[in-house]
């Protein structure tokens, strides 16, 4: 592989770096990087005029389903979904079957990734907190850490019992590595279905009010602080109740982060009207204060992350009822476009600070090497075209899912290639 | 020519149908009235129309009320009724609905435990879909039949005062009289205990109680809910015993109005529990008009739907 | 569009005296007779003749209204839907003459659903058909017993009967539609 990426707009947000460059890669590495080079012989150019070239993306929270579920997605055609929405990374949550619990699974998972598509798309797994993430006795967290999770989470569910919280929280911090919370308590939920408000009272639907996230990240914040050395991230944040809980959080300094998904940023419990079963996910679609108040989150550096809860289901399991539907929706191929429609252009993130919250913190959180675009080193970069418009086609989504909200949904800016682990991988 | 229409072809709820809309079901089910007051009680319209009532939660009241209706509107007339079944109920559904599909059906009435049911149906049917209660959402023809029976009783809706009564939260009942009740321009109230009321309600219009003596004196009709016992061991009310003390509608409690208050039901009371048995059998209870007025405001609303020019519809 | 009216405020109560005249020669009497008149002009000149019987025979004779919308045999075809409107017959018309009331008769359609509503509402010893206009063109066979005036008319044509009640004055047009059609 000899390519000669012409005139791509650098950002690396690690060195402060924004400038139109060339670059050389070799074999995967970054041969050469300057101004205006001429292309040598034996090498494939490629004009990036108008394009940004970045530090790869990593996407820390989606679902693979596999091993279990491999009729919603597999590691391989979550890896191609991926690929096709700009992430050379992606951390897959454990509520897989059997649950990632045991140290074989994450082998497994680790090694399967390694195999599908060329080995682009680093597939770092997540281990369950609890063992089958039933929420009573500790997984062996330590087996599971040294085989290569790189954090612990029981999403899909909570971590609902404060005792194991705390139990999970203190034998992590022995290894550095971050618990990842899915917010919810149980007894508030009680077969909920979409956010507990206005739109639900009308639609006679069972509420999740915001308490229920709330509650749990608030008492998960007294054990941090109690705890100490632990660190913590929220999953997918929803409410403007737990954006004001986390910013008092690091005010204090507390070891805490959290991650939105895209759709929290974009659609209001309003989506819900006409009970299309893909805007059912959980935390649900929230209200526009909620989504004010994380768009300026996002914007003020509380939130540190951008991750998807890429969470595929079948077109027969979503084709039900409402309350009857599982939550989810696919989200790695729609994300990068909302980020920029609803965020940059929005002007709420520079392209720089997206950046930053799809490549660099996300990274930090989880101890993974820090990318840097520099001579000399592998090349793990996103290339996307920030100014390219185009609306989404479910059937086109290469995930094995296609249960989006965003059908039809004009979008800016998209995925042109991805370069990792020594292959490149270009679309169109 | 009248210019009055229904705007969609299926009946879904009542949020959001307009004035006119609601006055045209309830001229026609005048006209329907009295079709039931004759010796032969079965007229032609819908002849060589079929009709599925597909009930998946149990409710034979509504369900004899529209067979009625759809006989007398002779229509041929097919129900399912089924109260969940082993297979998961949304692949019965869809499954349900590929039948029908098949099946060549014109119109298909569905009750449902799950809210949104009927919509989810109308999207993948031909046929007109008319909701008979979807979970905790709609029940438009319940509300019709209330309004209908008001407006006899009372003569107008226009600033009419009517409290719903009891456990708003889970009531498609509720929420299709709300929705209705505010669109004809009555003045609409609620009671129950704080947690049977839904949070936000008040943005509808609707001022809420949980007070009965504080709310008779200003009303002109009670629509007393049916209290579902499950909802104790929901922990939404300690028991049956302080519901009624408190919420139950008696003698004792409307006595404090001035003037009679009319006593509505949606049925099946819990006599003695949500509505004492002397009131529901008082002169002021428009308990069993309701019911006759059911089968009248089901025949207005298969007549529209199912002689409506289909090219001519907008949804 | 050429309209010519054919009958007028005069001639129409000349016709109806005439109608009425008719009807009480023909059953001998006003025994038993009941008039039903067809929304919407059947029932104002059912009311008329009713007056008219009246007044001659010094008795009361029941008027109802029947709707017949329920009975059309084109309800589904049509675009604009019918508004539904009560049949207001408050009496038992079983073992009574039914004088059934219309203002024109055309293709018969009409009447026909008119005589299965009657029919749905009792069993009358004898129907008659009273019109104020014939304009020929039948599709079934129905015949009326009395006709206040009968109208040669083309497809093209079309017959409008105005009434004091609803229209302000008394009065048949016929209306030509010829070019419009084209």
């Amino acid at each position: 592989m000899k390519l000669h990426l012409k005139s791509g707009r650098v950002i690396d947000p690690t060195t402060g770096r924004d400038e139109v460059l060339d670059l050389f890669i070799v074999d995967g590495r970054i041969e050469k990087i300057g101004a205006s080079l001429s292309t040598p012989s034996s090498f494939e150019s490629m004009n990036l005029k108008g394009q940004v070239v970045a530090p790869g993306f990593i996407d820390m929270h989606v679902h693979l389903r596999e091993p279990g579920f491999e009729h919603k997605e597999t590691i391989e055609t979550g890896c191609q979904s991926a690929l096709a929405g700009g992430f050379t990374a992606v951390c897959c949550m454990p509520n897989t079957n059997p649950a990632i619990d045991d140290e074989s699974v994450v082998r497994y998972i680790r090694a399967r990734g390694g195999e599908v598509c060329r080995g682009i798309v680093n597939v770092y797994p997540i281990a369950a907190a609890t063992k089958s993430r039933a929420g009573e006795e500790l997984a062996p967290l330590a087996e599971l850490v040294r085989a290569g999770a790189v954090a612990i989470s029981d999403d899909g569910s909570p971590i609902a019992n404060a005792g194991i919280m705390r139990q999970v929280l203190e034998y992590s911090s022995m290894y550095g590595v971050p618990v990842i919370q899915h917010a919810e308590e149980p007894s508030l939920v009680r077969g909920g279905c979409m956010n507990e408000g206005f739109t639900s009272m009308r639609l006679g639907m069972p509420g999740i009010p915001s308490i229920a996230e709330e509650v749990v990240v608030a008492r998960d914040l007294e054990i941090v602080k109690y705890v100490k050395k632990a660190r913590y991230h929220v999953a997918h944040i929803s409410t403007v109740g737990t954006v004001g809980l986390i910013a008092g959080a690091k005010k204090i300094g507390l070891p805490v982060t959290c991650e939105v998904t895209p759709h929290h940023f974009t659609l209001t419990e309003e989506a819900v009207e006409g009970f299309d079963t893909n805007t059912k996910m959980n935390p649900p679609l929230r209200t526009r204060d909620d989504v004010a108040a994380i768009k300026e989150a996002l914007r003020d550096g509380i939130i540190d992350v951008i991750a998807t809860d890429h969470a595929p289901h079948t077109i027969d399991e979503k084709e039900v009822e409402y309350t009857q539907a599982p939550f989810g929706i696919v989200g790695l191929e729609t994300a990068l476009g909302l980020c920029i429609t609803e965020l940059v252009d929005q002007k709420y993130l520079s392209l720089l600070q997206l950046i930053e919250k799809l490549s660099v913190k996300p990274r930090g959180i989880l101890s993974l090497p820090t990318i840097k675009i520099q001579e000399g080193v592998q090349a793990n970069l996103t290339i996307f075209d920030p100014a390219k418009e185009w609306v989404v086609d479910p059937t086109k989504l290469l995930s094995k899912s296609k249960n989006t909200p965003f059908a039809g949904r004009r979008l800016k800016g998209k995925a042109t290639g991805v370069i990792n682990n020594g292959a490149a991988y270009f679309l169109d | 020519m009248s210019a009055v229409k229904l705007r969609n072809r299926h009946l879904l709820g009542l949020e959001g149908m307009s004035k006119e809309e609601v006055n045209l079901i309830l001229d026609t089910a005048v006209s329907f009235k009295e079709v039931l007051e004759r010796p032969i009680k079965k007229v032609p319209p819908l002849q060589g129309k079929t009709i599925v009532n597909l009930f998946f939660e149990p409710s034979t009241r509504t369900r004899i009320s529209f067979e009625l209706a759809e006989r007398r509107l002779s229509a041929d007339v097919v129900s399912f009724a089924t109260a969940g079944s082993s297979v998961s109920k949304g692949e019965t559904l869809k499954d349900t609905a590929r039948n029908i599909e098949a099946m060549k059906i014109d119109m298909v009435v569905i009750r449902h435990s799950a809210a949104g049911a009927a919509h989810f149906l109308s999207r993948v049917v031909a046929a007109n879909v008319i909701n008979a209660g979807d979970g905790a959402h709609e029940h438009p023809t319940q509300a019709l039949l209330d309004m209908f029976t008001l407006r006899e009783k009372h003569g107008s809706l226009e600033g009419l005062k009517v409290c719903i009564v009891g456990d708003i939260l889970h009531s498609r009942v509720a929420r299709s009289n709300i929705f209705g009740l505010k669109t004809m321009g009555a003045d609409v109230s609620l009671c129950g205990p704080a947690t049977l009321i839904p949070r936000g309600i008040e943005k509808l219009g609707v001022k809420v109680y949980h007070d009965l003596e504080e709310v008779v004196p200003h009303v002109d009709a009670l629509n007393v809910l049916r209290i579902q016992l499950e909802r104790q061991k929901g922990g939404f009310f300690p028991s049956l015993r302080e519901y009624h003390r408190f919420f139950g509608v008696t003698k004792d409690k409307v006595a404090r109005a001035s003037k009679p208050i009319t006593i509505m039901h949606p049925g099946p009371i819990n006599r003695d529990v949500e509505l004492s048995a002397d009131l529901a059998d008082s002169e002021h209870s428009v308990i069993l008009q309701q019911v006759t007025n059911g089968v009248a405001i089901r025949m207005a609303v298969l007549y529209l739907l199912g002689t409506m020019n289909q090219e001519n519809a907008r949804v | 569009m050429k309209k010519t009216k054919i009958i007028d405020g005069a001639g129409f109560k000349r016709t109806v005296d005439r109608l009425a005249h008719e009807v009480v020669e023909k059953n001998k009497g006003a025994e038993n007779l009941v008039l039903v008149g067809i929304r919407t002009r059947g029932e104002y000149l059912a009311r008329r003749i009713a007056k008219k019987i009246e007044e001659r025979e010094g008795k009361e004779i029941p008027v109802g209204i029947l709707d017949i919308t329920l009975y059309r045999d084109d309800l589904r075809a049509r675009l604009d839907q019918p508004q539904l409107k009560s049949t207001e017959i408050l009496f038992d018309i079983t073992g009574k003459i039914v004088v059934l009331v219309d203002d024109v008769l055309f293709t018969g359609r009409t009447i026909r659903a008119a005589l299965n509503a009657l029919m749905d509402l009792g069993r009358p010893s004898l129907i008659q058909l009273l019109v104020l206009i014939d304009r020929g063109h039948r599709e079934l066979p129905v015949k009326a017993d009395f006709a206040g005036k009968n109208v040669p008319t083309s497809l093209k044509q079309e017959i409008t009967v105005n009434m004091m009640e609803i229209d302000r004055e008394d009065a048949v047009f016929l209306i030509d539609r010829e070019e419009a059609q084209l």
